[in-house]
């Protein structure tokens, strides 16, 4: 019989996948080809819609149609791709071939039945762990693309990293607007500007996006827009003075009877985008009453919610509260001590569709502890 | 007393089988081993998905992820029976007549004996293939339903609709009752005489593995921490019965079942590498190997019901011989 010593093959740690999305002629195929030659000594499986005409660089490409599958359990919002079902199932067999997983989505793709099926198949939870949605952006063509696709504008909404691409294309201040209309639809997303996709990887792969662990300590100045240090150039990840205009209009309500909150989804001149965020600040909260609202919130705006993330701030609680979701899918830990002189507040932002400002913004108030 | 013959692999057991009386083993890195007057191993594949042994019980067939379907005989010949390119070969399946049906994406293949390649364009990914007992039909599981294809014809196919996705599909040896395994953690089934629908439910996992007992009357399935029993003698098939669950255990789940191919009796491969054998008709249950490396991937007895082979995710396989 087999040492007792050695059993070990369900624990060991989930593959990472990264998701690749962004319109035709964004970049995709070149940047998933510097991430490939790039000299990390990592090997990825990529997994693409179907092989093409730009050629990809690795020994390990899979073509899967893109398949969109509903659930059995009545919600619209709950879709997985099971197509990457399958193939993750089947990649996974032979686990020693590759350390982390790139799924390239077609132009069109919605981003999120991708990310569902990372949570919502058992089986590829089980062994994979998502790792960031990264949206190519084409930095000539997206007031374009913003205009004519509701994908366009999703694939932004649904991501944690978007590159704009292509920026030797449109002068600074074309750009300034661009970096602002990606801000409106998505305050939380980490921006890096690229000329043929040349982005850091670092700022693509390991992002720890849906760690809760991580998620929200990788940006410390989540929804803190009036910090600069939002908008990053091509070699930036961390904390340094940038001296980008910030071009939210910011509302400081001071010592407001209200709990300040920013008003990020204020269109932008040139965003005919339907995706709105909604960006909420509160002090600590009850979790008794944060609970059955976050629940209630996602049951039924739940097709309308993009994506949630939030830091919460629970009354008598040592320990920040980190909550994220996609659609109906909430999930939420304790993520680590607040530290010493750190404000004790609570925030959150739902980005979306048809959001209702006024009903989010009362009752999360309402969670407040008394 | 069961004695365990291990067979030590280093790679996913994709499928456990006997040719003939030969112990034979396909891993997912495209090897495939034979226990034959000791230890032969041929590779077949870069990157072996899906495994069926034809209905002489003679020959393997293999798919993989070089689009390959490959014919192996017991005593290590291999023909190549397709290639159909870069895609991966998804599913296969063994039918009557040395007929072959496989799968890639959205099209499935039928070849029939010495017959050319027929080929089925579907309009949604083939995720599991069966043929019917009575040879010519065959059925394509696929999201929202089965289709049922004639294979030697043009026929209009048979459409059963079910809402969901359809993951792997069995028929009846008598060929009344269609089961399919679904994405969610239910079996979905039709009466052939009237397409009758039969909801199997209350797994708290998917069901990856269905087996057929010796005449028929039970379909034991994978997917709970005991193999679930259903009834199929009468005619109403499984509908208003409650299953047998049989060699519950309490922190475990069964990940494959095998019917013994005479007696009412199951074996059951756990997801510690654990495998009970357990009698219908008492429910009693034998040990017959303790847990081990990985999941429990692949069971099968050979002919007589004297011997198990299997094989699990990490490698471990072997023999079980119940008659020493």
């Amino acid at each position: 019989m087999s040492d007792p010593a050695i059993q070990t093959t369900s624990d060991t740690s989930p593959i990472p996948v990264t998701v690749l999305t962004g319109y035709l002629g964004a970049g995709k195929t070149t940047l998933l080809n510097r991430i490939l030659s790039e000299n990390h000594g990592q090997k990825y499986a990529v997994i693409v819609n179907e092989f093409g005409e730009i050629g990809i660089d690795n020994d390990l490409i899979v073509e899967s149609d893109e398949e969109i599958y509903e659930m059995n359990n009545g919600c619209v919002c709950c879709t997985v791709r099971g197509d990457l079902i399958r193939v993750v199932e089947g990649l996974m067999r032979r686990p020693g071939r590759f350390d982390a997983i790139i799924v390239e989505t077609t132009g069109l793709a919605d981003p999120a039945p991708v990310a569902q099926t990372f949570f919502m198949d058992e089986d590829v939870r089980a062994k994979t762990q998502l790792d960031a949605v990264v949206a190519l952006v084409d930095a000539k063509h997206l007031p374009l693309r913003l205009k004519d696709s509701r994908e366009a504008e999703d694939q932004i909404a649904f991501a944690d990293v978007v590159i704009l691409n292509k920026t030797d294309l449109v002068d600074e201040g074309e750009l300034k607007t661009i970096e602002a209309t990606i801000r409106a639809i998505n305050p939380s997303a980490r921006i890096h500007r690229a000329e043929r996709a040349n982005v850091d990887v670092a700022n693509v792969l390991n992002r720890g996006a849906f760690d809760l662990q991580r998620a929200l300590e990788n940006d410390p100045h989540f929804l803190d827009h009036e910090d600069p240090d939002h908008v990053c150039g091509p070699d930036c990840d961390h904390d340094h003075d940038h001296g980008h205009d910030h071009h939210h209009h910011h509302h400081d309500h001071g010592d407001h009877a209200h709990h300040g909150h920013d008003h990020h989804g204020e269109a932008s001149a040139i965003h005919d985008a339907t995706v709105q965020s909604v960006s909420l600040r509160a002090g600590t909260l009850d979790p008794k009453r944060f609970f059955p609202w976050i629940e209630k919130i996602t049951q039924i705006d739940g097709p309308n919610i993009l994506r949630l993330k939030g830091i919460i701030a629970f009354k008598d609680d040592e320990q920040r509260y980190v909550v994220q979701g996609i659609h109906m899918l909430v999930e939420g830990d304790h993520q680590r001590d607040w530290k010493e002189g750190e404000k004790r507040e609570s925030r959150i932002v739902f980005i979306g569709r048809d959001l209702d400002r006024e009903k989010l913004e009362r009752t999360f108030l309402a969670c407040q502890a008394v | 007393m069961p004695t365990v013959a291990p067979l030590d692999l280093d790679s996913y057991c994709v499928a456990a089988r006997f040719l003939a009386d030969v112990p034979v083993f396909a891993l997912a890195d495209g090897t495939v081993h034979r226990l034959d007057h000791g230890h032969q191993t041929t590779g077949a594949h870069d990157g072996l998905l899906t495994a069926d042994v034809a209905q002489d019980g003679r020959t393997l067939l293999t798919g993989g992820e070089d689009g390959r379907v490959v014919a192996h005989l017991a005593d290590g010949a291999m023909t190549v029976l397709a290639e159909i390119g870069m895609k991966w070969i998804g599913q296969i399946a063994a039918g009557p007549s040395a007929s072959v049906a496989f799968s890639s994406g959205r099209t499935a293949y039928v070849r029939q004996a010495e017959s050319a390649l027929r080929t089925f364009a579907c309009p949604r990914t083939v995720e599991g293939l069966a043929f019917a007992p009575k040879g010519l039909r065959i059925a394509i599981a696929r999201y929202n339903g089965v289709t049922l294809h004639w294979a030697g014809m043009g026929a209009k196919p048979t459409e059963l609709e079910w809402k969901g996705s359809h993951t792997g599909v069995t028929f009846s040896p008598d060929g009344k009752f269609l089961v399919t395994t679904m994405q969610e953690n239910a079996l979905h089934g039709w009466r052939m005489a009237d397409n009758h629908d039969m909801r199997m439910s209350g797994y708290p996992a998917k069901v990856k593995s269905l087996s057929w007992s010796a005449k028929g009357k039970w379909l034991a399935s994978s997917g709970a921490p005991a193999a679930i029993v259903w009834p199929f003698s009468g005619k109403d098939g499984p509908m208003g019965k409650a299953p047998m669950e049989l060699g519950t255990r309490a922190d475990a789940l069964v990940t494959i079942v095998a019917c013994h191919p005479r007696e009412d009796m199951v074996a059951i491969g756990f997801n510690d590498g654990m495998i009970l054998a357990s009698r219908f008709s008492d429910q009693k249950e034998v040990l017959l190997r303790r847990p081990g490396n990985g999941a429990i991937s692949s069971l099968s007895w050979n002919k007589a019901g004297t011997q198990l082979a299997f094989g699990s995710e990490a490698g471990d396989c072997g023999v079980v011989d119940i008659t020493a």
